[in-house]
């Protein structure tokens, strides 16, 4: 359980996976899912990268879109509004090119009606080739989410997502839960790099073996800490090794790429008896 | 009841397929989809078995043809071109073979409100939306041009159909292999001239596109184009798919080809921009 943040469904759907909602929504309403990730909001427009973008790779995808997204004006006068009215718990992913930044976000968005929690994404496989923070190290990551902490409403739950280094997750997760982070988002895309060399992130299938030994490890290390995992979660039973691996819920991403209706079914059969 | 507007996932079935010049014409029903269909707006097909695929983006294709088959009620005709592992595993499905189909997707193309004459241009398959276009055009009581442009004669589609369908048809090769040699570029300006077309159609490479705009502006004629880039998702989710564009409020903006477009004004679209990144 995260504090502040119940899940009626312990799926969301996982950043930058859901379009602007009203894409998903014509699958499934949004209010199916315990929350909807939002797109990671920078505190300017953002047109994102050049193409190629998204290139497949055998049981995953190679990203770099360079996080295009309408910026926290655009997002709260037109995306935030259409997703409360359709019942969705929405969680907003934020990012920034510098610790002022994300926390000038997370105090504006604190201030937002109907937010249910932020989601810090300190987990960009391509940060520093779309102009963002790189949080690589624990202590970058822990410094954004202490000025992060510090200025947000009570009760308002921050969620961070870490790089998904097996090595230094634990370590990582450690630090930002001290500065801070009420629960960690653990497995996400692998840093990565596409065909022509570019920075990327490789999500997807691919991911979910190194997912879930991250997610092993934090929950072994730190069990008071609420670790939502994420990391080619495409079906029922891979949700469930995950939440049998200590998680309190999952992030759904790449699959709904590939089918959109996914989560929703995710949701459905965890409800189910497993078979 | 008219179905509710947007798109669903599905799992289809391939009823037949056919061998035509380059392309494989897959006829796939697929409940619900059919029946929202409007012209330019595409499906997407999952690659691979349902279970453990190791190819997750979908494959994005046009529908050339929407009629009812006996027994199925309306059935989807779809062009594919095999030329990659994705699109040669589609090619190869047989009749009775299961694939998942989310569509229909992306916004359709806009009918003019008289009945004006039109100027419908396609290169090699993706003239494929130009076929059931022509239809909605011709019951609205527009007069059709068709001209159909492909490298050679194999990748010509339905340049028989086309006569059927239209007022004046014009065919033009790379090649010269069948009707005039040349490029779109080469005939567009005098083929709108002639056809007198107030608003022109266009699908095919960017660069195809780029001309036909640039003609239709010249000659003071809308025109409508149907801009594919590679889609990862296809449904609006990944934001994989940038095309830049200028905005009804003059402003520059980074739109996405699959839940944006595929069709956009071909004087929104910034081309020199899309050129550049398509080379």
């Amino acid at each position: 359980m995260i504090p502040g943040l119940p899940l009626p469904s312990p799926v969301l759907v996982a950043a930058g996976c859901g379009g602007t909602g009203r894409e998903l929504a014509a699958y499934a309403p949004l209010s199916t899912y315990g929350a909807f990730v939002t797109r990671s909001i920078a505190l300017d427009p953002r047109p994102g990268g050049p193409p190629p973008r998204v290139v497949e790779s055998p049981s995953g995808l190679l990203h770099a879109t360079g996080l295009p997204g309408p910026g926290l004006e655009g997002f709260l006068a037109s995306e935030l509004p259409w997703l409360l009215q359709q019942g969705a718990r929405v969680v907003v992913s934020v990012v920034g090119a510098t610790i002022q930044e994300y926390a000038e976000v997370c105090r504006r968005l604190g201030r937002a009606p109907g937010v249910a929690a932020l989601e810090l994404n300190l987990a960009l496989p391509d940060a520093v080739a779309a102009g963002l923070l790189d949080a690589r190290e624990p202590f970058v990551a822990a410094g954004v989410v202490a000025a992060v902490a510090r200025d947000l409403p009570r009760g308002l739950p921050l969620l961070v997502k870490l790089r998904p280094d097996v090595l230094r997750v634990v370590e990582a997760a450690r630090t930002v839960a001290e500065a801070g982070a009420d629960a960690v988002v653990v497995g996400g895309a692998q840093p990565a790099a596409l065909p022509d060399g570019r920075p990327a992130g490789l999500s997807g299938p691919a991911v979910r073996p190194l997912a879930l030994r991250c997610v092993a490890e934090v929950t072994a290390a730190l069990p008071d800490l609420p670790v939502v995992a994420a990391g080619g979660i495409a079906d029922t039973a891979d949700a469930r090794s995950f939440l049998a691996a200590g998680a309190c819920a999952v992030q759904v991403g790449t699959a709904l790429l590939h089918d959109p209706t996914t989560a929703a079914r995710i949701a459905a059969g965890l409800t189910e008896e497993p078979s | 009841m008219t179905p509710a507007p947007g798109p669903v996932h599905v799992t289809g079935e391939v009823l037949a397929t056919k061998v035509v010049g380059a392309y494989t014409h897959l006829t796939v029903v697929a409940p619900d989809v059919a029946e929202r269909f409007r012209p330019g707006t595409f499906v997407a097909l999952s690659v691979g078995e349902t279970t453990g695929a190791t190819r997750l983006a979908r494959r994005a294709l046009w529908v050339h043809q929407v009629r009812p088959v006996g027994g199925y009620g309306p059935a989807l005709q779809l062009v594919v071109e095999p030329v990659g592992p994705g699109t040669r595993w589609l090619a190869a499905l047989t009749p009775g073979s299961r694939v998942e189909v989310t569509g229909p997707l992306g916004r359709p193309f806009a009918l003019p409100k008289e009945p004006v004459s039109c100027l419908l241009v396609g290169e090699g398959y993706a003239a494929a939306p130009l076929f059931p276009l022509a239809e909605r055009l011709r019951e609205r009581g527009c007069a059709v041009n068709l001209l159909v442009a492909a490298d050679d004669e194999a990748h010509l589609l339905s340049a028989l159909e086309a006569r059927r369908s239209a007022r004046a048809v014009t065919v033009v090769t790379r090649d010269g292999s069948v009707g005039m040699k040349g490029r779109v570029a080469d005939v567009v300006v005098g083929v709108l001239e002639r056809s007198g077309a107030e608003v022109v159609y266009a699908g095919g490479r960017v660069a195809t596109l780029h001309a036909v705009a640039a003609a239709a502006e010249d000659a003071g004629a809308w025109s409508q184009t149907a801009v594919e880039q590679p889609l990862a998702c296809a449904t609006g989710l990944c934001h994989g798919c940038p095309v830049p564009v200028v905005g009804e409020d003059g402003v520059a903006r980074t739109v996405r080809a699959c839940a944006d477009g595929p069709v956009f004004r071909g004087d929104r679209v910034r081309w020199a921009e899309l050129e550049d990144r398509s080379a």
